[in-house]
């Protein structure tokens, strides 16, 4: 049925990827590939549900190096009080979070409350956080300082049982996302809402309300991305997370979820995202293609896995 | 700063037809600096210093007002200028072009105008529509880069190649570089763009190093790329890369040639402060007798750690 589109296309890219290079199954590859889509992938389960309620965000990829601008920032300016340590590793996931939250809550107020279209909304407010992140690093790069970053990388590059961080949190947002999504009822109240606006309301499902828990949610994910991102280069500049809106939206709806909104599916985003960052991996891996044609190859590959779902929907 | 200057001045020492100014010190000029916004590093850079310029201009020539814009595409870089022009009445423009395309019609206006026209880095589609061309030396800057690689590596070895975003920058800068390393031995075992993006050539270099058992050296041809590569060689554990070269002169890599890092043993220059010589030298032009006009090449400089201390700009964000 309709679920076997986007994993017989990640199916056959394993396929081809084994095929072209022996390396590409390797454990350290597996982890390269896992660990940088959960950027996206962090990001993507939380657009899941935004889409899902009949809404978008563009402005998460903005906010996402606003963020990291701003956690640097804080960071570095409590070094000298708080010295290298846990506390300050805290301060700046808390910094992340809350502000990740702000921008989400800030969002979904504009759209809820004031009514005005989330499309509008997130285009205006990805500029602002893309124009702050420049004027906050004075044009140029902002970093973290060298002795914090070294006692912060291993939240990029540690992890337990050999499964890195990235992984783990990755794994756990799906879980959490996966849940809520299919078995709460916050998940059923976006689908409904996403489906129809009225019959949600007359049906005593609080729209205004569920609509900004899930821009709130989406935001407070993109700090947790964001915490994962910052102690990888350990720095941020107005090229930071820069198209990560387009990735995401492509990653959820490739995964099954509908773009106008009334059905999502959280394992079906993880889908799109390991698509989408497989795609990257196995270009680079391989000398099939002249690399100014990415994007093309990217381009047909997405199309596709949301053809054969439609194919496999009608004939279901 | 040792540039290697050729000012090829159009033959004829082009006595400005604004050199009258001396006479009229009273009347107040305008220079407009159009350029794009700072998006990346290098443009950064470019920002800071063309501020930094304007405000040290504008205190030594108090006959002189400056107007500068910064726009974040081709299309808004176009209403800047005929903004400029419309408005301001702009008696010079200085403009480093978004996209050389977009920009030649617009610009060339500006010269039928009468104004003074100089263009910094990217030239322009037609010919002879500037009065000055500041330029950057990209074919030079890939050979500088491929010269050094060979002279590291004298035996030849395994290399890998990270791009800019595609461009005739780009192009030209790996032409220049295999060029240089024609028949030394050096093989480029791969080649990929990294977009002039740390993220991207992070995940490059990842992919890159899975791929290949041996790299004996990168040329990753930007700062910004050299920061990604850097940490996924890190990240990996291999000792086999023996160094990698950047590329533009960013203010933390320098410092590390500069320290004396086995990993970052040198670096090539592409100044951002070319901007400021485009617009000292026409500040110039509009204020003196002394002939300007012509191409301006700056050359790319091997930075060295005996003479990095020179290219060590502490205070600019790039």
């Amino acid at each position: 049925m309709s679920v076997l589109g986007p994993v017989i296309a990640l199916l056959v890219l394993i396929v081809v990827g084994t095929a072209l290079n022996s390396n590409f199954l390797s454990a350290a590859n597996i982890t390269n590939v896992l660990a940088r889509s959960a950027f996206i992938g962090i990001i993507a389960v939380g657009m899941t549900f935004v889409i899902t309620a009949g809404g978008l965000d563009l402005s998460v990829g903005s906010m996402a190096a606003f963020i990291a601008g701003l956690m640097i920032l804080v960071m570095n300016a409590a070094l000298p009080v708080l010295g290298i340590g846990i506390p300050i590793i805290l301060l700046g996931m808390a910094v992340a979070l809350l502000a990740g939250i702000a921008a989400g809550l800030l969002n979904g107020f504009l759209i809820t409350t004031l009514g005005i279209e989330a499309f509008i909304v997130t285009l205006g407010s990805m500029g602002i956080y893309r124009s702050l992140v420049t004027w906050l690093a004075d044009g140029g790069t902002l970093s973290l300082d060298f002795g914090l970053r070294t006692f912060y990388r291993p939240v990029y590059f540690g992890g337990l049982f050999g499964i890195s961080w990235p992984i783990i949190v990755f794994a756990l947002t799906v879980i959490v996302g996966e849940v809520m999504m299919s078995r709460a009822r916050f998940g059923r109240h976006c689908a409904a809402i996403g489906s129809n606006e009225s019959v949600a309301h007359y049906s005593n499902v609080n729209v205004n309300r569920t609509r900004l828990m899930t821009y709130a949610m989406l935001g407070m994910l993109v700090g947790v991305a964001t915490i994962m991102y910052v102690p990888r280069l350990g720095s941020a500049s107005a090229s930071t997370g820069v198209l990560w809106e387009l990735e995401a939206i492509a990653a959820v709806i490739i995964g099954g979820t509908i773009l106008k909104g009334g059905f999502g599916r959280v394992w079906g985003t993880v889908i799109g995202v390991l698509i989408l960052s497989m795609i990257d991996n196995i270009l680079n891996l391989t000398d099939l293609v002249s690399p100014y044609l990415n994007g093309a190859i990217q381009g047909v590959i997405i199309i596709l896995a949301v053809i054969l779902q439609r194919e496999a929907k009608a004939k279901g | 700063m040792s540039y290697m200057k050729t000012l090829l001045a159009g033959c004829t020492a082009l006595t400005l037809s604004t050199g009258a100014a001396l006479a009229q010190d009273d009347e107040t000029r305008v220079i407009g600096v159009s350029i794009p916004a700072a998006t990346h590093g290098w443009a950064g850079g470019m920002n800071f210093h063309a501020q930094q310029t304007v405000e040290r201009l504008e205190e030594v020539y108090p006959q002189l007002d400056f107007v500068l814009a910064t726009a974040s595409d081709a299309g808004k870089q176009v209403n800047d200028i005929e903004d400029m022009v419309a408005t301001r009445g702009i008696d010079a423009l200085v403009v480093l072009p978004f996209e050389s395309d977009p920009l030649t019609p617009p610009v060339q206006s500006v010269a039928e105008s009468g104004a003074w026209v100089t263009v910094v880095d990217r030239g322009l589609s037609v010919e002879g529509v500037e009065d000055l061309y500041v330029a950057g030396d990209n074919p030079g800057f890939g050979q500088v880069s491929g010269e050094f690689m060979v002279s590291q590596m004298p035996d030849g070895g395994k290399i890998v190649v990270l791009r800019g975003i595609p461009t005739t920058i780009d192009n030209e800068r790996v032409e220049g570089f295999e060029q240089a390393i024609e028949g030394s031995g050096i093989e480029v075992i791969d080649m990929e763009h990294g977009n002039w993006n740390r993220d991207d050539s992070f995940n490059v270099m990842q992919d890159f190093l899975s791929k290949h058992p041996q790299i004996d050296a990168v040329w990753a041809s930007d700062d910004d790329m050299a920061v990604g590569v850097l940490a996924a060689i890190d990240a990996a554990g291999r000792d086999d890369v023996q160094f990698v070269l950047g590329g533009a002169g960013m203010k933390e890599l320098v410092k590390r040639v500069m320290d004396g890092d086995e990993m970052i043993p040198a670096d090539v220059t592409y100044p951002p402060s070319m901007i400021a010589t485009a617009i000292e030298l026409t500040a110039v032009g509009l204020t003196s007798n002394a002939p300007v006009s012509g191409t301006f090449t700056i050359g790319s400089v091997l930075v060295t750690p005996e003479n990095a201390e020179q290219f060590y700009y502490p205070d600019s964000p790039f």
